[in-house]
C-alpha cells in the first residue's frame, strides 16, 4: 500500500506538470443518432468482425445484461471499474456520439464530453487501429439495438478516482501512433501483428504491468495475472509442454480442442468464442504472428502419459488418491469425447509459475457456452478442502511435469478458496 | 414355489416400507387363477353385451383381471400399464376409488407384471388413461353395482334403498354389508358387459381432484422407488462394454488382467457381447474400464454425418403414400401468393437422467427380470426368444425407472440382465448402463424432413396445400428378439425385424401430418424410410413433434402471406368447438390482442390435437432474441389442454408443463452429433439439454375440464405446439423464419444476417 | 479403513480410498437418495452435501471425506417427518419421474443454508448443475421459493427463541 500511495503522489506531481496538456479537453457536439440505414452494409459487417476480434462485447456486456449495454465490473488493483454502455442509446449509451467523437475515444481515451477514460478501455492499443477500421466499428455499434442502461459508478480508491490524473498517465504511456507495420515480416504476420497489437489488445492481459497499470513494453506478452487468471507468456519461452505451431494455435484461438494443448479456458474462453466467429484468415494471421514470437524447444507430441486407471494409487498420498477417484475418469479413461480431459502431462496450467489457474479450473470447472456442445469439466468447489487442494496441486505438478513444486501453493490456495466470490483475490495477487 | 419365494429383500428395504417397491413383493403370484367359489350372477340391471367393450376391456373383459377384493377388505386394482413418472399410479387409483366409492387410501394398485397383470402391451402413445383408465372406470362401476345387487339379495331390500359408502353397502335401515363380506366365496371372473353404471361426473369427489401423487413422498425422502434402488440378497453388479460403433466385431480380447482385478467374478463374452460381473459396483466400473482398453474391435458400419443427414435420408428408398387429399399435387391458382418451406429436425434423444438399469435372476430354470420397460409382455417374449427359453419360464416385473419418454435403453438393459444373470445362476445381477451407453446406444427420435408448398389467394383463403414428410421408423420396439440390441451382439445373433409404420389416423412418421384445419384438398404425402443410418424408435410424440412444428410454422407463414393474425387465421379454419376453446382460452390468458411488441421480442402461437384424436392443446409464448449472440430467452408461456374428463387436473398440468419445457429443450438445443467415426454425443456436454437458467420465465396451464367425456391421452400433447410456438415467436422477433431445428444461437445469428 | 460421518452417524468402510462416495452410500449404507446419473459431474443426480456444500458424490473419493460432515437426502427428513425442503417439494408436487429430485433438494437445501431468501435468478443459478429431463423445472423453482419461506420462518423463530 505504501508503494501505491507513493506512486499516487508521484502521479499527482506529474499531473500538475501536465496541466497544460490536461486543461479540460473540449466536449464534442451531441448529434442526433444517425439513421441505422444510413450506414454502409459492408462497413457494418466489417465492423462486426472487428468487434469480435476486439472482444468488445465481453467487457461491455454485463452478466444477463443487454449486448454492449455495459455495466460489467472490471476488477483492477486500483478498484472496480464498470464498463460503459456502447449501444446507440442517446441517454445512457453513445447514441449522440459523432464519428469524430468515437474516433477521439478510441485514439485519445476521451468520452464525447471530454472526460478522461480509464485505460481499462485499452485505447493505448486502439491507437494502432487504422481510421477506416475505427469507422467500421462505429458503423457496427451505431446499428445495434439501443439499450437503456446506466452502468454503476466506478468504485476506485482515492486518488485513482480523480479522472484528471489520467492526463498524466497518458502523457507517460499513450503513444497516439497508428500501426506502422513490421519491416521484416510477411503480409500474414503483419496482419497478425496489426490485430494483436491493436484491436485484439492481447497485451492487455498477457503483458506484465507496472504499478501504474501500464504494460511493460520490454516484457511484451511475457505473462501476467489479470482478472484473477494467469495469462501465460505467449512470447519468448512459453510454458507449453508441446511446441505450438500455427495451425494448432489457430484452432485453439477458434475455441477448438487440441489433443496436445486442450481448449481455451478462463478469461480466454470468451475470446476464443468470439474468434470462432471471425474469418479463418484473421485467426490464422494472429496465430502466425504469435507463433513467430515464441522461442525454445518443447516436448515432442508423444510425451509419455503417466498413471493408469485401475492401478491402485499410493494411498498415502491423498493427492494421488484424489486424482485416481475424481480426475482419472475423464483425464485418462473417458468414453466420451466431450468429457475427455487433457492428459495432464500436456497441461499448461501445471507449467506456469503459479497454481492459480489450476486451482480455479478445479474449483470452477470448464463449461461450454449455454446449450452448445463442448468440453466439460465439473467444478469441485466445496468438495476439496484447502489441504486437499494443496496436495492435489502438488501431486499433479510433480507427477506430470517434473518441475519444481510451486513455492506459494499454500498461499495461493488459501487466498483463492477463502475468497471465491469474485476475481478480486486474483487482482490481489497481481500486486 | 416360485422364484420370488426364494428371494429375500434386504432387511433395510423391507423395514423401510412405505415406498412403491414393497408392493411388488407383498403379493404372491398365481392371482390369475379365478377366486374360488360360485360364479356370481350378473347384476340385475345388466345390459345386453355391447359389440365392443371400451378401453382395454375389449381385450380383457373379465372383472378379476382388473379388481380383486379380499376377505380382509383389501382392494387391489391391476393395470398392465406402468408408472413412468406421469402419475398414472395416482390417477388410476382415483378412478377406482371413485367408482368403488372407497377411500382413496384403500386402493392398492399393482402395475405391469407378467405374473399378475393383464397384457396391455406398451405404456405408450398416451394410452394409459384411454385404455387402462377406461377399463378400470367401467370395471369399478360394474363391481359397485354388483355389490349393490348382492346386498339387495342378502338383505331382501330393493336396490334403490341401498347406498354405498367407503367399501360397504348400507341400507336405509342402517344394515351394512362390506364388499369383503359380499364377495366372500364368490368369483369375480365375470364379463364387464355393462357400461352404464358409473357415477354422474357431478357427484365425483375423488376424480377431478388434484389428489397428491402417491409416489412423491417416497421419492423426495429417499425411500426405495426405482429399479435402481432394488437390493436383493446376494446381489452382484455388472457393467457392459459396447463396441465403439455399430456393426463392429470384437476381434481380440485378453481378459487375464481383468480376471485378477479386485472383486471381479466373471467376464461375460458371447460373440460381440461383452460384460463383466463384480461384487462391488465401483469394482465393476473399474473392470469395465479395463475391459474397454483390452477389447480390440474391427469393421463397423460407416455413418453419414450430421451435416448431410437430410440429403442422405431423402436418397434412401422410401415407401411413399398419399395419406390425405388428392393423388397428385394441387397447383396454386393463378395470382395466389405461394409459400414454400422445408423444415428439418435432427436426431434427438430420450436422454433419461438415470441410465437404464435392470436386475436379473436365473434360478431353477426360471428367469426373472426387474425392469423399467414400458412393456413387460412384449419384452418377455423378446427375451425368451433371445435366450431360447419358454415364455412361461420368464417373468418380467416392472419397477419404475427414471423417466424414459419412449423406447430408450430400458428393454436392452433388461436383455443385458437376462444374458448376465444366465451367466451367473443363483445370484441376482444388477446391471446399470453408464452415461455413454445410454447416449450412444438408445434408439433416437428420427431425423425428419418436411416440405410444404401452399398458397393463399387474394381473399386470404388457403388455396393449395401440399405437405410431404420424410422419416425413419418411429417404432422398433422389441417383441421380436432382433429388436433387442444385445440380441444383435451375441454369437447366435438375431436380426432386427423389418420396421413398419403405424397407420393413420394415429400415424407414426405422419402423426399429426394431416391438418385439422378446414383446408380444401389438403394433400399429405408420407415417405417412410426403413433403412436406418442410426437406430430410431419411439420418442415421446413420435412424428407429431416435427409435424406440428412444421405444420404450425407453415400456418404462420401462410398467415403472414395473407396479412392475417395467426390466431384469427387458425380460428377461421377450426370447426371443432373443443379445439376452438383451447385456442381462445390461451389467446385470452396470454392477452394476445393486447400484447405489445418491442425490439428483439416476439410472440408465437400454435395448436394441435395430439394424433388428431387425443388431447387438445394450444400454446402461446413470448421470446427475447439477443441480436449480438442469437441467444433465445423464453419469457411467459401459456398453455391450455382439454383431456376430456380430467381425472387429476394437477397431473394434467404437470404433463403439459413438463412437455412444454422438454420440447423447449429439444427445440432450442438438441441434436445428436455424429460422423463416419460414430456418435459423438456421448454425455450431457456432447448433447446439452436445457438447464435452469434457460427455462421459461413462467408457464401457466389451463385445464379445460369436460366432465363425462372420455379420457384423452395427454402425456404427449404439448411437445408439438410448444416447438411451433417458440419457432413462431422467434420469427416474430427477428423477422426471419428459421426452419431447421434446433434453434441454436449460431443459426439465429446467421438468419438475422442473411 | 475410512470412517465417514453421514447424517450424524459414523460409518466404517474397508472400501478402497479412491472409491467415489456414491457407491458406498448406495451399496454399503443402503441409502437411496443419491442417484447415479452420469458419473461425470454433469447432471447433479448424485448430489450430497459435504460440510453443508453440494458435491458430486459420483466423483468424490471417500478418502476426501474422512472427518467431514456428509448429509444425504435421508439426513433432511423421512417420509413420516419430511424436512422443510422435502415438504415443499411434496406440497408443490414438484416431481414427475423424480429421479433428479434428490439432487435438486440437496442443492436447494445448501442454497437456503447460505441464503434463506434467494431470488429467482439466484435459485436458477444454484440449481444450474442439476439436470431435469421431465421438464419439472417450474415446479422445482416454486418448491424452492416455498421452502425458503419455511426457512425464513425457522430462522426468525430461532432468532426469537434465542432472545
Amino acid at each position: 500500500m505504501k508503494v501505491l500511495y507513493g506512486l499516487a503522489i508521484a502521479l499527482i506531481v506529474l499531473a500538475a506538470a501536465a496541466v497544460a496538456y490536461a486543461v479540460s479537453p473540449r466536449a464534442l457536439e451531441a448529434v442526433e443518432r444517425p439513421d441505422p440505414q444510413s450506414f454502409d452494409k459492408a462497413a457494418v459487417a466489417h465492423g462486426e468482425r472487428l468487434a469480435l476480434i476486439g472482444n468488445c462485447a465481453e467487457c461491455h456486456t454485463a452478466e444477463r445484461g443487454g449486448a454492449y449495454a455495459g455495466g460489467r465490473p472490471i476488477p483492477t488493483p486500483l478498484g472496480t471499474i464498470y464498463s460503459t454502455n456502447i449501444t446507440p442509446d442517446p441517454e445512457t449509451g453513445i447514441g449522440t456520439w459523432s464519428q469524430e467523437a468515437f474516433r477521439r475515444a478510441m485514439y485519445e481515451g476521451l468520452d464525447r464530453e471530454g472526460q478522461h477514460l480509464y485505460p481499462a478501455f485499452p485505447y493505448h492499443h486502439f491507437t494502432k487501429v487504422m481510421p477506416d477500421d475505427v469507422d467500421a466499428l462505429y458503423a457496427y455499434l451505431m446499428t445495434r439495438e439501443p439499450v437503456r442502461n446506466e452502468p454503476p459508478e466506478n468504485e476506485l480508491r482515492f486518488p485513482f478516482n480523480l479522472r484528471p490524473l489520467l492526463a498524466g498517465w497518458k502523457l507517460l504511456y499513450l503513444d497516439n501512433e497508428r500501426f506502422a507495420g513490421l519491416s521484416d515480416a510477411d503480409e500474414k504476420v503483419n496482419r497478425g501483428a496489426y490485430l494483436v497489437q491493436g484491436l485484439g489488445h492481447c497485451g492487455g492481459c498477457h503483458t506484465p504491468r507496472n504499478a501504474l497499470q501500464a504494460e511493460k513494453q520490454d516484457e511484451f506478452l511475457r505473462g501476467e495475472v489479470t482478472e484473477g487468471w494467469y495469462a501465460p507468456a505467449i512470447a519468448g519461452d512459453v510454458p507449453a509442454a508441446v511446441k505450438w505451431n500455427e495451425a494448432q494455435l489457430a484452432d485453439y484461438l477458434a475455441g477448438r480442442w487440441l489433443e496436445e494443448h486442450g481448449v481455451a479456458l478462463g478469461a480466454m474462453a470468451p475470446v476464443a468464442h468470439n474468434l470462432s466467429r471471425v474469418p479463418d484468415e484473421d485467426v490464422a494471421a494472429i496465430s502466425a504472428y504469435i507463433v513467430s514470437l515464441m522461442e525454445g524447444d518443447k516436448l515432442e507430441a508423444d510425451a509419455e502419459i503417466t498413471g493408469a486407471v485401475g492401478e491402485p494409487p499410493d494411498s498415502g498420498d491423498i493427492g494421488a488418491v484424489i486424482y485416481a477417484g475424481a480426475c482419472a475418469v475423464c483425464h485418462e479413461a473417458s468414453p466420451s469425447p466431450s468429457a475427455t480431459g487433457l492428459p495432464l502431462a500436456y497441461s499448461t496450467s501445471l507449467r506456469i509459475p503459479t497454481p492459480l489457474n489450476l486451482v480455479r479450473i478445479v474449483e470452477e470447472g470448464v463449461k461450454p457456452p449455454e446449450g452448445q456442445p463442448g468440453r466439460y469439466m465439473p467444478g469441485f468447489a466445496g468438495a476439496l478442502t484447502e489441504d486437499q487442494m494443496v496436495a492435489l496441486a502438488t501431486y499433479l505438478r510433480g507427477q506430470f511435469t517434473g518441475l519444481e513444486p510451486w513455492a506459494d501453493v499454500d498461499d495461493v490456495v488459501a487466498r483463492r478458496m477463502r475468497n471465491e466470490s469474485g476475481t478480486k483475490a486474483g487482482t490481489a495477487e497481481a500486486e | 414355489m416360485t422364484v420370488l419365494d426364494h428371494l429375500e429383500l434386504s432387511r433395510r428395504s423391507l423395514l423401510k416400507g412405505g415406498g412403491g417397491l414393497v408392493l411388488y413383493f407383498s403379493i404372491s403370484p398365481g392371482r390369475l387363477a379365478a377366486q374360488e367359489g360360485e360364479p356370481t350372477p350378473a347384476p340385475p340391471a345388466a345390459a345386453p353385451s355391447p359389440p365392443k367393450l371400451p378401453g382395454s376391456l375389449s381385450d380383457f373383459p373379465f372383472l378379476d383381471s382388473w379388481i380383486r377384493i379380499d376377505n380382509d377388505e383389501s382392494i387391489t386394482v391391476f393395470t398392465g400399464k406402468a408408472e413412468l413418472g406421469q402419475g398414472i399410479r395416482t390417477a388410476l387409483s382415483q378412478i377406482a376409488a371413485e367408482q368403488l366409492k372407497v377411500d382413496f387410501s384403500r386402493i392398492r394398485l399393482l402395475t405391469a407384471d407378467t405374473a399378475q397383470t393383464p397384457d396391455e402391451g406398451y405404456t405408450a402413445a398416451s394410452h394409459s388413461m384411454e385404455k387402462s383408465g377406461t377399463a378400470i372406470l367401467h370395471a369399478g362401476a360394474y363391481l359397485r353395482r354388483m355389490m349393490i345387487g348382492l346386498a339387495a339379495e342378502e338383505l331382501g331390500v330393493a336396490a334403490g334403498d341401498l347406498k354405498v359408502e367407503d367399501g360397504a353397502v348400507v341400507s336405509s335401515a342402517g344394515e351394512r354389508r362390506s364388499y369383503g363380506q359380499l364377495v366372500s366365496g364368490r368369483s369375480l371372473h365375470v364379463t364387464v358387459n355393462d357400461q352404464t353404471g358409473f357415477f354422474e361426473p357431478g357427484n365425483y369427489t375423488v376424480m377431478g381432484q388434484p389428489v397428491p401423487r402417491v409416489d412423491i413422498p417416497g421419492k423426495v425422502t429417499g425411500e426405495p422407488s426405482y429399479v435402481h434402488d432394488l437390493r436383493l440378497k446376494g446381489m452382484v453388479h455388472a457393467r457392459i462394454v459396447r463396441p465403439p460403433k455399430r456393426g463392429m466385431r470384437l476381434s481380440d480380447l485378453d481378459t487375464s488382467r481383468i480376471d485378477d482385478m479386485p472383486g471381479v467374478i466373471r467376464v461375460v463374452r458371447d460373440g460381440n457381447y461383452l460384460g463383466v460381473i463384480a461384487e462391488g459396483e465401483f469394482q465393476a466400473i473399474q473392470a469395465m474400464q479395463a475391459l474397454q482398453r483390452a477389447a480390440q474391435w474391427e469393421g463397423g458400419a460407416s455413418l453419414p454425418s450430421d451435416t448431410d443427414i437430410y440429403d442422405h435420408l431423402m436418397k434412401l428408398p422410401a415407401d411413399t403414400s398419399v395419406i390425405n387429399g388428392p393423388e397428385t399435387a394441387v397447383s396454386p391458382p393463378d395470382g395466389a401468393k405461394i409459400v414454400e418451406a422445408t423444415y428439418t429436425r435432427p436426431y434427438q434423444m430420450h436422454g433419461s437422467i438415470g441410465p437404464s438399469c435392470a436386475v436379473g435372476l436365473f434360478q431353477n430354470g426360471q428367469l426373472t427380470i426387474w425392469s423399467h420397460t414400458q412393456g413387460v409382455y412384449p419384452d418377455r417374449a423378446a427375451i425368451a426368444e433371445m435366450v431360447g427359453m419358454d415364455e412361461r419360464a420368464v417373468r418380467l416385473i416392472h419397477v419404475e425407472g427414471a423417466g424414459c419418454y419412449g423406447h430408450n435403453g430400458a428393454d436392452d438393459a433388461a436383455a443385458d440382465a437376462a444374458l448376465l444373470a444366465r451367466a451367473l445362476p443363483d445370484r441376482p445381477v444388477r446391471i446399470q448402463w453408464m452415461r455413454d451407453h445410454e447416449h450412444q446406444w438408445e434408439p433416437y427420435g428420427s431425423a425428419m424432413v418436411v416440405r410444404a408448398r401452399g398458397s393463399v389467394s387474394g381473399s386470404g383463403d388457403i388455396s393449395s396445400w401440399n405437405y410431404e414428410v420424410w422419416s425413419n421408423p418411429h417404432t422398433t420396439r422389441p417383441g421380436p428378439a432382433g429388436n433387442l440390441l444385445p440380441a444383435q451382439l451375441i454369437s447366435a445373433s438375431f436380426e432386427p425385424e423389418a420396421p413398419t409404420n403405424i397407420p393413420q389416423p394415429a400415424g407414426g412418421a405422419d402423426r399429426n401430418a394431416v391438418p385439422e384445419y378446414s383446408i380444401p384438398n389438403a394433400r399429405v404425402v408420407e415417405h417412410f424410410i426403413s433403412e436406418m443410418p442410426l437406430r430410431t424408435s419411439a420418442l415421446r410424440s413420435l412424428g407429431a413433434y416435427t409435424n406440428v412444428f412444421a405444420l404450425e410454422s407453415f400456418m404462420d407463414e401462410l398467415a403472414l402471406a395473407a396479412g392475417a393474425d395467426p390466431v384469427e387465421f387458425r380460428l377461421a379454419r377450426l370447426e371443432d368447438p373443443r379445439a376452438r376453446d383451447v385456442v381462445t382460452t390461451v389467446a385470452k390468458a396470454f392477452d394476445w390482442t393486447g400484447w405489445e411488441q418491442r425490439p428483439g421480442r416476439g410472440r408465437g402461437f400454435a395448436y394441435a390435437r395430439y394424433k388428431n384424436l387425443a388431447a387438445y392443446c394450444a400454446v402461446a409464448i413470448e421470446v427475447d432474441v439477443d441480436g449480438a449472440t442469437g441467444r433465445i430467452r423464453l419469457g411467459r408461456a401459456v398453455a391450455a389442454c382439454d383431456s376430456g374428463q380430467a381425472v387429476n387436473p394437477d397431473g394434467i398440468r404437470n404433463q403439459i408443463e413438463g412437455g412444454l419445457v422438454q420440447s423447449a429443450s429439444w427445440t432450442l438445443f438438441e441434436q445428436v452429433r455424429f460422423d463416419a467415426e460414430g456418435v459423438h454425443s456421448a454425455d450431457w456436454a456432447g448433447y446439452p439439454i436445457m438447464r435452469f437458467p434457460s427455462v421459461p420465465e413462467t408457464v401457466e396451464v389451463h385445464v379445460v375440464d369436460r366432465p363425462g367425456e372420455p379420457f384423452l391421452g395427454t402425456g404427449e400433447a404439448s411437445q408439438g405446439p410448444a416447438a411451433a410456438a417458440i419457432a413462431n415467436a422467434v420469427a416474430d422477433a427477428i423477422g426471419v423464419r428459421i426452419r431447421d431445428l434446433p434453434l441454436q444461437p449460431e443459426r439465429v445469428r446467421a438468419a438475422m444476417q442473411a | 479403513m475410512i470412517t465417514l460421518n453421514v447424517n450424524g452417524s459414523t460409518f466404517d468402510t474397508e472400501t478402497a480410498p479412491e472409491t467415489p462416495l456414491l457407491y458406498v452410500l448406495r451399496n454399503e449404507m443402503e441409502l437411496n437418495g443419491a442417484k447415479f446419473g452420469c458419473g461425470l459431474g454433469q447432471c447433479g443426480a448424485c448430489t450430497v452435501l459435504a460440510d453443508g456444500r453440494p458435491i458430486f458424490s459420483c466423483l468424490t473419493p471417500i478418502a476426501m471425506l474422512a472427518g467431514r460432515e456428509i448429509t444425504t437426502l435421508e439426513g433432511l427428513g423421512s417420509i413420516d417427518s419430511p424436512g422443510p425442503v422435502q415438504k415443499a417439494f411434496m406440497d408443490e408436487q414438484a416431481a414427475q419421474c423424480g429421479y433428479c429430485i434428490p439432487g435438486m433438494i440437496m442443492r436447494a437445501h445448501a442454497l437456503l443454508l447460505q441464503n434463506s431468501a434467494p431470488d429467482e435468478t439466484t435459485i436458477r443459478e444454484a440449481l444450474e448443475p442439476s439436470l431435469c429431463r421431465c421438464g419439472t423445472h417450474m415446479r422445482i423453482l416454486r418448491a424452492v421459493h416455498r421452502a425458503s419461506e419455511g426457512f425464513q420462518q425457522q430462522t426468525s423463530a430461532a432468532g426469537e427463541a434465542s432472545q
